[in-house]
C-alpha cells in the first residue's frame, strides 16, 4: 500500500472547482485557500454546495473541473484512504460492530502504527471518555458518540480535519458546550479544521474565517466580525444575523464618507463599507445599531424621522421594536434593556438614529430578500 | 385475570397446529424408529421392540449417502453464497430506482413450482438442450460427457433452487448498513478490500449466517434435485429415506435415518452459530 499523498502538509488550495450532477451545478467555479492551522467554516443554507465541497476535499466525490492541492501535492483524484485528511461525519458513522476503542484504533491499525494503545488512550482522555473504551457505539449518548467520532478522526493527526455538521444532531445546550470544546481541541492539537454548517451562530462562535456559500459559490469570505459588520451582498447581510436594508441613492462625497439620500433624508456612511457600483444603493444597518428616540429629542449621527412604533416584543435582555417608516417600510430595532427607561409604546412617534460608521451599502439592484427566507434551523442538510 | 390469559389464548391456535402437525408426528416417528418386523407378519407390519440398534444399522448402511448429502449441501451453500453476496450487495447499494424490481426478480422463481423448475433444468442440461452441444462445440466437455445424471447437475440444481433463500437475508442485512460507515472506513485509510473485510462483511454477518442456514438445512435433507437431476451414484440421504418409506416399506429404518439427519444438522448448525457468534468466521 502506498500513501503517496499521505505526507502532504500545508495550506489547502481549491482551484476553480466545479461539480455537476447532470444539469445541476452543486459547486460552481469555486476557488478557496484555507490556511494551515486555521479553523475555517463553510456556512450556507441547505443545498448551497458546502457539503459537496467538503466531500470533494475528503475524496468522496471527484470535481468535474478544477484541482485540489494540499501544500504542493495535487490530491484532486487521490483516493480518500490515501489522503492525510479525516472526517467527522454528520451522523458520526461509527462502526456499530466495533468497540469504542477499536473504532478509534481503526485508522491507526490501517496505517500500521505501532503503539495503538497509547495513542487511543491519549485521545480518549482528550475527549474525556476513557471509561467508555469497551462499549459499543449504540450504548453511547449522542454527545458521547460525537466526541468519539472526533477522537477517531484526530487520533490520526491529519493535515486537515473535516467536520460535516458535526453538532447537528445534538440539542441546543449540548451544542453550545461542544462548540467551545471543539474550538479548544483545535487549539490544543493545532490541526486545520474545516467545518461545514448551516448554523451561523455556530460558525461565528468557532471559526477564524468563514466562507458564506450560496448556490455553489462563495458569496463572501472573512472573519466573523468582517462578515457581520461589512457584508458585501444582501445574502450575507440577511443570512448572518438580521439587517435593515433601505433603498437610496448616493448624492455626494464628504471626505472618507459617502452621503446618501434615503427617501429624502440625508445619511452618511464610510466609503470602505460601500459595495455599490453606481449611485443606486441599499443602505444596511444592523437592528442593534439603531437607537430610538421620541420626536423633538435632539440626537446625533444619522437620523431617520417620521416613524412610529408598530410593534413591541419584550425579550428580556433586549426589546425588539418594529418601526413603521413614512415610505412604508418596517425597520427592526433591538434596544438593550440597560437604561432603566420604560420601553416605547405602540403608536409612539419616534426618530431612529445611529452612528454613521455602522452603515454599509449594497448594490441597488440586489434582491433584498436573498438569504432571509431560508430558515437554516429548520431545514435539513441536502 | 383476563389480561393474563390473553397471550395464552393468542398462542393457542399456533400451539394446537404445532402439536398436531409437529409434536405428534415426531413422537410417532420416534416410536417407529425402534420397531422391528413382526415375525411371520406381512411386509410393512412392525412391532415395538425398542431396538436402538436400528440407528446404528441404518447409519452404517447409508453413511456414504450421509456424507454425500452434507458434501453436496455444503458445496451448494458456498456456491449460493458466492453468487448471492455480490447480487445482494448490488441490489442494496447500486441498483437505485430498480431496487424493488430486482427484488421481485429474485423472488420470481417462486411463482412456479419447485418441481417444475427442477424438471426444466433436466431439459436445459439434457442432450437436446443448448448447453451441452454448445459446451461440446467449444471443446469444454468431450463428446461423450453428459451433464444430466451427474453430481454436477445435482449440486447446480440445489444451488439454483436455494438461491433466493440466500439472497433475501443477505440483502436485508446489507441494505441495513449505513453507507456512511463505508465512507468512514475509506476516510480512515482502508482501501476497498480492507473496507469489505473489516466493515461490510462483519456488518452483513447476520445475513450470511441466516442465508447459509436457510440454504444448508433444507439442502442437506433435499431429495428432489438428486431424484430428478442425479443418478443412483448421486443418491442423497433424502432419497434413501424416501425409498425406504414408500418403496421398501421399511418404516423403522426411514424413521431412524430421519432422526439421525436431524441430529447431525442440529450439531453442525450449533457449532456453526457458535463460531459465527464469536466472530471467528471473520
Amino acid at each position: 500500500m502506498s500513501f503517496d499523498a499521505s505526507s502532504a502538509r500545508g495550506d489547502l488550495i481549491l482551484t476553480r472547482i466545479t461539480k455537476e450532477y447532470g444539469d445541476f451545478k452543486a459547486v460552481d467555479d469555486l476557488s478557496l485557500t484555507i490556511a494551515k492551522g486555521s479553523f475555517f467554516a463553510l456556512l450556507g443554507p441547505s443545498g448551497c454546495g458546502k457539503t459537496t465541497t467538503l466531500r470533494m476535499i475528503a475524496g468522496l466525490e471527484e470535481p468535474t473541473v478544477g484541482s485540489i492541492h494540499l501544500g504542493e501535492t495535487d490530491i484532486t483524484t487521490t483516493k480518500p484512504y490515501q489522503r492525510p485528511i479525516n472526517t467527522v461525519f454528520q451522523n458520526y458513522a461509527l462502526f456499530p460492530h466495533l468497540t469504542i476503542f477499536e473504532n478509534i484504533a481503526f485508522g491507526l491499525r490501517r496505517r500500521g502504527i505501532k503503539d495503538v494503545d497509547a495513542e487511543v488512550n491519549k485521545v480518549l482522555n482528550l475527549v474525556e471518555l476513557p471509561h467508555l473504551a469497551g462499549r459499543k457505539p449504540t450504548q453511547l449518548s449522542g454527545g458521547q458518540q460525537q466526541r468519539i467520532a472526533l477522537a477517531r478522526a484526530i487520533v490520526n493527526r491529519p493535515a486537515l480535519l473535516l467536520l460535516d455538521e458535526p453538532l447537528g444532531a445534538l440539542d441546543l445546550k449540548l451544542r453550545r458546550q461542544m462548540q467551545i470544546e471543539l474550538k479548544w481541541i483545535q487549539k490544543e492539537v493545532g490541526l486545520t479544521f474545516v467545518h461545514v454548517t448551516h448554523d451561523q451562530e455556530e460558525a461565528m462562535t468557532m471559526a477564524d474565517t468563514i466562507a458564506v456559500m450560496n448556490e455553489g459559490q462563495i458569496e463572501q469570505m472573512g472573519s466573523p466580525a468582517e462578515l457581520y459588520d461589512n457584508p458585501e451582498t444582501a445574502f450575507v447581510a440577511n443570512f448572518l444575523g438580521q439587517s435593515n436594508l433601505i433603498k437610496g441613492t448616493i448624492s455626494g462625497n464628504d471626505g472618507d464618507s459617502i452621503v446618501a439620500d434615503l427617501y429624502g433624508q440625508k445619511v452618511s456612511l464610510p466609503k470602505h463599507r460601500s459595495h455599490a457600483v453606481d449611485n443606486s444603493i441599499y443602505a444596511g444597518i444592523r437592528p442593534e445599531k439603531f437607537r430610538i428616540s421620541l420626536l423633538n429629542t435632539p440626537v446625533a449621527g444619522n437620523v431617520l424621522s417620521g416613524g412610529y412604533i408598530e410593534d413591541v416584543s419584550y425579550i428580556g435582555v433586549s426589546t425588539q421594536y418594529q418601526v413603521a417608516m413614512p415610505w412604508g417600510q418596517e425597520l427592526i430595532v433591538f434596544e438593550q434593556n440597560d437604561d432603566g427607561v420604560a420601553p416605547f409604546k405602540k403608536g409612539d412617534a419616534v426618530n431612529i438614529s445611529w452612528e454613521p460608521i455602522f452603515t454599509f451599502a449594497l448594490r441597488g439592484d440586489e434582491d433584498v430578500t436573498a438569504g432571509s427566507e431560508v430558515n437554516p434551523e429548520v431545514l435539513d442538510e441536502e | 385475570m383476563g389480561k393474563i390469559r390473553t397471550p395464552y389464548l393468542l398462542l393457542l391456535p399456533g400451539f394446537l397446529f404445532l402439536f398436531t402437525f409437529f409434536i405428534l408426528p415426531i413422537v410417532n416417528l420416534a416410536q417407529t424408529s425402534t420397531q422391528t418386523p413382526i415375525a411371520g407378519g406381512d411386509t410393512g407390519q412392525y412391532e415395538q421392540t425398542l431396538r436402538f440398534q436400528n440407528y446404528i444399522d441404518a447409519f452404517i448402511e447409508n453413511r456414504e449417502q450421509f456424507g454425500r448429502s452434507f458434501l453436496y449441501a455444503l458445496i451448494a451453500t458456498v456456491l449460493a453464497l458466492m453468487i448471492s453476496y455480490p447480487l445482494a450487495y448490488a441490489i442494496a447499494f447500486k441498483s437505485g430506482k430498480y431496487k424493488n424490481f430486482l427484488l421481485v426478480l429474485v423472488v420470481a422463481p417462486f411463482f412456479t413450482s419447485f418441481l417444475l423448475r427442477t424438471v426444466a433444468w433436466k431439459q436445459i442440461l439434457g442432450e437436446e438442450g443448448f448447453v451441452v452441444p454448445t459446451l461440446r462445440s467449444i471443446g469444454i466437455i468431450s463428446e461423450s460427457t453428459t451433464l444430466t445424471s451427474t453430481a454436477f447437475a445435482v449440486v447446480m440444481g440445489m444451488t439454483y433452487n436455494f438461491l433466493p433463500f440466500m439472497t433475501l437475508p443477505l440483502y436485508a442485512s446489507i441494505d441495513r448498513i449505513d453507507p456512511r460507515t463505508l465512507e468512514a472506513s475509506g476516510d480512515l485509510y482502508a482501501n476497498a478490500f480492507t473496507t469489505f473485510r473489516k466493515v461490510t462483511l462483519p456488518l452483513s454477518l447476520p445475513g450470511v449466517v441466516a442465508g447459509t442456514l436457510l440454504t444448508f438445512i433444507p439442502a442437506a435433507g433435499d431429495y428432489v434435485n438428486a431424484a430428478i437431476l442425479g443418478s443412483p451414484n448421486t443418491k442423497m440421504i433424502g432419497n434413501v429415506i424416501e425409498s425406504r418409506y414408500f418403496k421398501i416399506v421399511d418404516y423403522p429404518t426411514a424413521a431412524a435415518l430421519s432422526f439421525t439427519l436431524m441430529a447431525a444438522i442440529l450439531i453442525l448448525v450449533t457449532i456453526y452459530i457458535r463460531k459465527a457468534g464469536t466472530e471467528e468466521l471473520v
